[in-house]
């Protein structure tokens, strides 16, 4: 652990990158999903275009953006589209492959909150809201989380559903008629997390280098079903932390 | 309905917002991250409309410092924080605390939002949209509702047409008759132009009908729904327009420092909007070296042949 080369948020970002192997479409967020998107690009998804609710379809960052509606997704992109058409035609005829999200709490399902922690009509803290993330949660063909593992975040019983993963388990997802194929990976800092079973709940797959099945579990909010086999995660390697430092990262914003 | 067909609409901020934002319409500034027009916003709350519905699908700075201004009694959006930065503070402190007045709240997805619009834009009496089954947003908004799909499909969700009084629209370039060009994020723009009883477009130039008609596929919203049009270089600022100017994240990260406090904000309005009488004078208080470091280098696409058919 002491020897450690890499921060936290390289390891995400390096493990984020290497699971949108050879995919085609990802659609993306700003801050560590947007760099590990272009990792993947530069590494493991020479094909992998860019698709931000913004209406970008296949951007080409030249600078690290600075939200998902910045200038720099437009120039040099293969489409720009309403956000109509981009919600249409884009997400809900099926061409998301990946999505990436994250939120304020996840449950054991990989349901997601961004809407309030507390009461809705009388907030403790009243959070962003939906965004696109509802629409996207069920229509993307696949999802993938990025988030920190927090005991606050990872939760029992969430605060409101804002996005939907896998309901309440099982085939809850399918019995509402919900496109797409839900949660399929926790990408954190500490450990990745699936819903490989017939109940589709979370479950620890691998462990990131030096992090024990008691770390995990001290972060989580209900007893953390363990994967049949558990693997470690590997660290990032040289190639990857001279991408992320140098060319996609480089005044170091989200490391 | 007074659009007149060929008239000249070019007027004044003051007088655009004085003839067309009246105390308790309902008025959406949109605009996705860019083309905000922060002008509007600032004249709306120099004028001191009150009790208005504000729609936007993400608040952004601009709603924030309405709110705290107290000109809404509402706000109907679809994600709000300060894009890539962090909370709106301000219409926390509403939503939270009331201050400086309660602020009723109507909240959809985004897709949900530019649903509304699109029904409303085409007169139609529902947008369908796969989103919201499964998610508590359906609890809180009864205003979305999920039916079953006529044609056999199961259960599908529907918002209403959103019917807006007034939508305040920036862009690139309109000739004075309001026939308005605009590129880059296109976002809900051309939508929420279509779906409002009046159409305000606020540009950074102001061009003449034949550079319009050299280029019909640029054009996204009409003069045949717009009432008037106003030219306000800059009048988008701190956010950006495609091609002229960057969104200036200084201001950005400034403002989440200083909107946690409601006393700063009050004197941030004195100073940048009451204390000013326009957005001439605006521009001229940051000052052109400030501005000038927004622009970005050209980047300019090859002109196509339309091709001449006589």
């Amino acid at each position: 652990m002491s020897e450690r080369t890499y921060t936290d948020s390289e390891m995400m970002i390096a493990v984020a990158a290497r699971v949108l192997k050879g995919a085609r479409t990802v659609f993306v967020g700003v801050g560590l999903p947007n760099i590990a998107c272009n990792l993947a690009r530069y590494t493991v998804a020479p094909d992998l275009e860019l698709i931000y609710e913004s209406g970008v379809y296949g951007a080409r960052p030249e600078r690290l953006p600075l939200s998902i509606g910045d200038p720099t997704l437009v120039s040099g992109a293969i489409s720009v589209v309403s956000m109509a058409d981009l919600f249409g035609l884009y997400l809900q005829r099926g061409l998301v492959e990946i999505a990436l999200l994250g939120g304020a709490q996840i449950d054991r399902y990989g349901n997601l909150n961004t809407t309030v922690i507390g009461d809705y009509r009388t907030p403790k803290t009243r959070l962003p809201g939906s965004g696109g993330a509802c629409e996207i949660s069920i229509n993307a063909q696949r999802t993938f989380m990025i988030m920190r593992l927090k005991r606050r975040a990872f939760v029992d019983k969430l605060d409101f559903l804002t996005s939907p993963g896998h309901l309440t388990g099982g085939d809850s997802r399918a019995q509402l008629g919900l496109p797409g194929g839900g949660p399929e990976l926790v990408i954190t800092d500490k450990a990745i997390l699936d819903f490989a079973n017939p109940q589709h709940e979370m479950q620890l797959s691998a462990l990131h280098p030096g992090v024990t099945v008691k770390d995990v579990q001290a972060e989580v909010g209900w007893s953390l079903r363990l994967g049949e086999t558990i693997q470690e995660t590997a660290a990032p390697t040289t190639e990857e932390l001279r991408l992320i430092r140098e060319e996609l990262d480089p005044h170091a914003m989200y490391r | 309905m007074t659009n007149a067909a060929k008239a000249d609409k070019l007027v004044s901020m003051r007088e655009a917002i004085a003839t067309y934002v009246n105390d308790d319409c309902s008025v959406a500034i949109e605009g996705f991250t860019g083309f905000i027009s922060f002008a509007a916003g600032h004249e709306i709350i120099r004028q001191k409309r009150r009790e208005l519905t504000l729609i936007r699908m993400t608040p952004d700075l601009i709603y924030d410092q309405m709110i705290a201004a107290g000109t809404a009694k509402k706000l109907i959006f679809s994600y709000m924080g300060n894009p890539g930065v962090g909370s709106l503070y301000c219409i926390r402190r509403a939503v939270e605390k009331a201050i400086p007045r309660p602020l009723e709240l109507e909240e959809y997805s985004h897709y949900g939002l530019v649903g509304r619009y699109a029904a409303a834009a085409s007169r139609m009496p529902f947008f369908p949209l796969r989103s919201y089954i499964g998610s508590d947003m359906l609890t809180v908004n009864p205003l979305i509702k999920v039916v079953d799909d006529p044609y056999g499909s199961g259960q599908i969700a529907v918002v209403p047409p959103l019917n807006l009084d007034v939508a305040i629209v920036h862009a690139q370039r309109a000739d004075r008759q309001g026939n308005t060009q605009l590129w880059g994020l296109l976002g809900m723009q051309k939508e929420v132009a279509f779906a409002a009883k009046r159409v305000i477009v606020v540009v950074e130039e102001v061009v003449d009908e034949a550079t319009v008609r050299a280029d019909p596929n640029r054009t996204l919203i009409p003069g045949l729904i717009v009432n008037a049009v106003v030219h306000e270089p800059y009048g988008a600022h701190p956010s950006y327009v495609q091609g002229y100017y960057d969104r200036d994240n200084e201001s950005y990260l400034a403002w989440d420092k200083l909107s946690q406090d409601h006393a700063a904000v009050l004197a941030w309005l004195d100073e940048w909007v009451y204390g000013l009488e326009n957005h001439a004078a605006y521009v001229r208080k940051l000052g052109q070296a400030y501005l000038d470091k927004l622009r970005p280098e050209p980047l300019r696409a090859p002109s196509v042949d339309y091709g001449r058919y006589r």
